[in-house]
């Protein structure tokens, strides 16, 4: 490996994010913040896509594409996620997800 | 020959009329039901008369002149249909199989149970459950019909069951009454137990000859070249070869249905059935099943298996010995005449067991067949006379009868003929068939002999003893009678027995029946028969001296032989002994550890299943725990595992 | 070692710590402002890979839309003052130990493999020549997604508004927070001391 960045520096940086957002999500009670785990996993994707699009196939967009794709659809996505918290705050009066349960046994 | 349909309606008559009569009679026929059981079996004795006639005096004779001598009864099949096929050879047929022994047994069942059947109608008269009777009789008189006339062994096996399912329920009819319960069970588990012997001697004879057809499976084993046949001596188990295992143990059941000893239990409590299902089932018919069975297969027995031929002699001559010495001690009329059947029966197995095969040697099966057909005539008349003493007096024991002589004047008579015949005078039939037997026992078995001359002596005696103290001894305490005679249809029965028992003795019986199927001419000896009719005069005179007029010389007798007349009058304990054996041995080492075995561990391990999943399930509930990061933490760890399986495990 | 190499690595520097800081604080609030800073550190990396588009599309997306309606949330959820609870120390090992198995197996895979270049000439990433292929018919255009993507879009508009509706059966805020502290004033007097305890091990992180 050469001190010059190259594209396994990129795929380091972005399974590192990856692998923390994870670690995030599952060990955080709080439905926001486990909201922000996910969106450190979508980044660490959309880093992914780059890094192979310059590196790799530099002929073409598809990773830039994609990036903008997964941009627009993590938006959405976290959107609708806010207001199903906020629908579960108001009949839970907590968003801890651990109070959450009752789709149990 | 008639055609199929005409013979086989000889048994389907009484099924038809069963089927009739179970579903219907109570509700549409209550008081026909007699009359149509009665007309339906007339049918069919008639059907069973003429077959007999054409097959004993037109078909059935094959007559070869030219050839060595070679004439005899042939052995027709007109119906055979495949039931069940194993293989080429061996399969389950129903079929039907005319041949000299099942004619004869045709007729004599259908004979019998007419007479029973007429007789029934008066005595059952009033009966609650009349046409359910009929219904039982018209059920035993066709599974009897077909077990004679099966052509393949495993068919007489269906029949035999259904033979001994409708002495249940004749026996057990009148079940209000626990007695008669218990007589019907123990009738059903003895004989069932034999039937287990039965079978298992079925599986092992057509196992080795590969067949199941009574023709075929004779054929095979008796022709000296046969593999199958070498095959069965060679092959042996305990030293006994697995032929003499399989005739042995299908004797164990023909003995348990003939009521030989040591599975002669059932008999004596059979008689808590009505009088005439006893005359039927329990003298003439159901108990001659076995030694229908010896004689059917008898060309096997006597060429083939003579071991097994001496077990059938030697517990022909101990039940014969053995059931004249208990009647001579017992007081209930249908009991002594249960003996007396018990006794007369292990003449005609013995008789088997001492004949040989073809021509002279084959004389014993010939007078067995000829005592068979005799008994039947004057057996069925005994009980159906004992039958019209105890509708008269309502009361089985002895004791509360006597001269009775002046009441009941045709049931005297018709009485009186028979116990001459079966006590071997001559000119009744018992004499011609009993000195037969006797005869064949002396040209081959001299020990036999002098045991079967002893009983004759004893059967006279006990017969008597049983007449002189039914009809004469002391004179009658009756209040006025409220049946004045016993009528017509009741009586008629009797009549027409004993002009049976009186002329039977006259057809010249070997030309019709013998072992290979040719005529055998029986030669009489008035030499020979001098012995066996000196003692049964002996024996009619000593029961008349102790038994015509009311005395105690019995009482004095009895008393000093008291030991021994203990043990007679009890039967010889053996009832006590099964009990012992079952009740204490049975019981406790092997029905209890087997119930223990099935309740704990059999439903056990069901329960264990059902409780180990409730268990498990209990546990492992929690998976589901509702809370999304759990969800998310197995799904990581499973995806985690799954690639390295994949990239590293599995290439 | 040059500019450029030092540049990104303390792009790459920053991005990594602020998301480990976001994801590990008890204060909801550094949380969220972590999270912004990593994904600024993110478009940095997108700037230093000359894909500028993309990184200000980052910028105006994810830090000025998407975080903001996060800490939009964490006002109606009326999370801002109290310290978040932690989890069983069980579960955090466990969650480790997965984590790093999952990271070491994947970056094992990719420094195993060999990435192959291709030989054509490059195409720059312009504005234009993006927007020409988002909406380009032919066989390398984005046409359809892009509609897709439009239509997903209205979707959770209409979604969001239909969820987050208050339904006649469920209490306004002002009626929630009267019931919430009535609750309280009946609890706190058992609740007191497990109250302390927790204000006391919550110093640790």
């Amino acid at each position: 490996m050469t001190i010059e960045p190259g594209l396994y520096h990129l795929l380091f940086i972005s399974t590192t994010l990856f692998f923390i957002g994870v670690y995030g999500f599952l060990t955080r009670r709080n439905l926001i913040t486990m909201l922000m785990s996910i969106e450190l996993i979508l980044n660490s994707v959309n880093i992914n896509f780059i890094a192979f699009n310059k590196y790799l196939w530099a002929n073409r967009l598809d990773g830039v594409m994609f990036t903008v794709f997964v941009i627009a659809i993590a938006a959405a996505e976290a959107a609708v996620a806010i207001a199903i918290i906020i629908n579960l705050y108001r009949s839970h009066q907590s968003i801890d997800v651990e109070k959450a349960e009752e789709m149990k046994y | 020959m008639p055609s199929a349909i005409i013979i086989a309606l000889i048994p389907l008559l009484p099924l038809f009329t069963f089927l009739v009569l179970g579903l219907y009679g109570r509700k549409v026929f209550k008081n026909a039901s007699g009359i149509i059981g009665t007309i339906s079996l007339l049918i069919s004795f008639v059907i069973a008369a003429y077959v007999a006639y054409g097959y004993f005096f037109n078909y059935g004779y094959i007559d070869l002149r030219g050839q060595f001598n070679l004439s005899h009864y042939e052995k027709l099949i007109p119906f055979k249909y495949t039931w069940l096929q194993f293989n080429e050879r061996m399969s389950i047929d129903m079929g039907i199989l005319l041949d000299p022994i099942s004619v004869l047994m045709i007729v004599v069942v259908t004979f019998v149970s007419l007479m029973v059947h007429i007789f029934s109608l008066g005595y059952m008269k009033g009966e609650e459950r009349y046409p359910t009777y009929f219904a039982f009789l018209s059920l035993f008189t066709f599974s009897m019909l077909g077990l004679v006339l099966s052509s393949n062994i495993f068919q007489i096996y269906i029949f035999w069951e259904l033979v001994g399912v409708s002495s249940f329920l004749l026996i057990g009819f009148y079940y209000d009454r626990p007695s008669a319960v218990a007589a019907a069970k123990k009738a059903f588990i003895v004989t069932r137990f034999a039937d287990l012997g039965f079978l298992i001697g079925i599986l092992i004879l057509s196992f080795y000859a590969n067949t199941l057809d009574f023709n075929a499976l004779i054929a095979t084993f008796t022709s000296p070249t046969s593999p199958e046949l070498h095959n069965a001596v060679v092959s042996s188990f305990l030293g006994v070869s697995a032929l003499t295992w399989g005739l042995a143990l299908v004797f164990m059941g023909g003995a348990g249905k003939s009521a030989m000893f040591p599975l002669h239990i059932w008999l004596p409590d059979a008689m808590e059935g009505p009088t005439p299902v006893s005359a039927l089932i329990h003298a003439a018919t159901m108990v001659v099943a076995g030694v229908f069975l010896v004689a059917r297969l008898f060309p096997v027995f006597s060429l083939s298996a003579p071991a097994a031929l001496n077990i059938v002699a030697y517990v022909g001559i101990l039940s014969a010995f053995l059931a004249a010495i208990i009647a001579c001690t017992q007081t209930d009329i249908k009991r002594v005449l249960a003996y007396s059947t018990m006794s007369q029966i292990g003449f005609m197995m013995f008789a088997l067991g001492v004949s040989g095969y073809g021509g002279e040697n084959g004389l014993g099966f010939t007078a067995s067949m000829f005592h068979l057909f005799t008994h039947a005539m004057f057996k069925a008349l005994l009980f159906l006379g004992a039958g019209v003493v105890i509708h008269f007096i309502h009361s089985n024991d002895m004791k509360d009868m006597g001269g009775l002589r002046k009441y009941l004047p045709v049931a005297h008579i018709t009485f009186l003929i028979a116990c001459l015949a079966i006590a071997g005078v001559p000119p009744f039939a018992g004499f011609f068939s009993k000195e037969e037997i006797l005869l064949a026992a002396y040209n081959n078995n001299p020990t036999i002999f002098y045991i079967a001359l002893i009983t004759s002596g004893l059967t006279a005696f006990y017969m008597f003893r049983l007449y002189f103290s039914i009809f004469w001894n002391k004179s009658p305490d009756i209040h006025t009678d409220h049946h004045n005679n016993t009528s017509l249809v009741m009586n008629l029965p009797l009549i027409l027995l004993a002009i049976g028992a009186a002329l039977a003795g006259f057809i010249p019986f070997g030309n019709f029946v013998s072992s290979d199927g040719q005529p055998l001419e029986s030669h009489f000896n008035p030499m020979f028969s001098v012995a066996p009719v000196t003692i049964g005069l002996v024996g009619i005179a000593i029961a008349w001296m102790l038994y015509k007029k009311q005395n105690n010389k019995p009482e004095k007798i009895a008393n000093s032989l008291s030991s021994i007349y203990k043990t007679a009058y009890r039967k010889f304990y053996i009832d006590e002994i099964y009990l012992f054996i079952t009740s204490k041995i049975l019981f406790n080492l092997v029905a209890r550890p087997a119930a223990w075995f099935d309740k704990n561990v059999v439903d056990g391990m069901v329960n264990a299943s059902g409780s180990v999943t409730q268990v498990v399930s209990a546990r492992i509930k929690k998976i589901q725990s509702g809370k999304v990061q759990q969800y998310a933490i197995y799904s990581l760890v499973g995806v985690i595992g799954l690639a390295i399986l994949f990239i590293y495990l599995w290439k | 070692m040059s500019g450029t190499s030092i540049i990104f690595y303390l792009l790459a520097a920053m991005t990594i710590g602020c998301g480990v800081i976001a994801v590990s604080t008890r204060q909801i609030f550094r949380a969220a402002i972590s999270l912004l800073f990593s994904l600024v550190g993110v478009a940095g990396i997108y700037f230093w890979m000359d894909y500028q588009f993309i990184a200000a599309v980052q910028i105006v997306v994810y830090v000025g839309g998407i975080v903001v309606l996060i800490i939009f949330s964490i006002f109606l959820t009326q999370q801002s003052g109290e310290k978040l609870p932690i989890q069983k120390l069980g579960r955090k090992l466990f969650s480790l130990l997965a984590v790093f198995c999952g990271f070491a197996l994947t970056i094992v895979q990719i420094f195993q493999h060999t990435f192959t270049k291709t030989t054509a000439a490059p195409v720059g990433v312009t504005v234009r020549n993006i927007g020409e292929e988002l909406i380009a018919m032919d066989k390398n255009g984005y046409a359809l997604p892009f509609e897709v993507v439009s239509m997903l879009l209205l979707a959770a508009l209409i979604g969001c508004i239909v969820i987050a509706m208050r339904t006649p059966s469920q209490p306004s805020p002002e009626e929630t927070e009267i019931k919430r502290k009535e609750e309280i004033k009946v609890i706190i007097p058992k609740e007191e001391k497990v109250l302390i305890i927790q204000e006391e091990t919550g110093g640790i992180e």
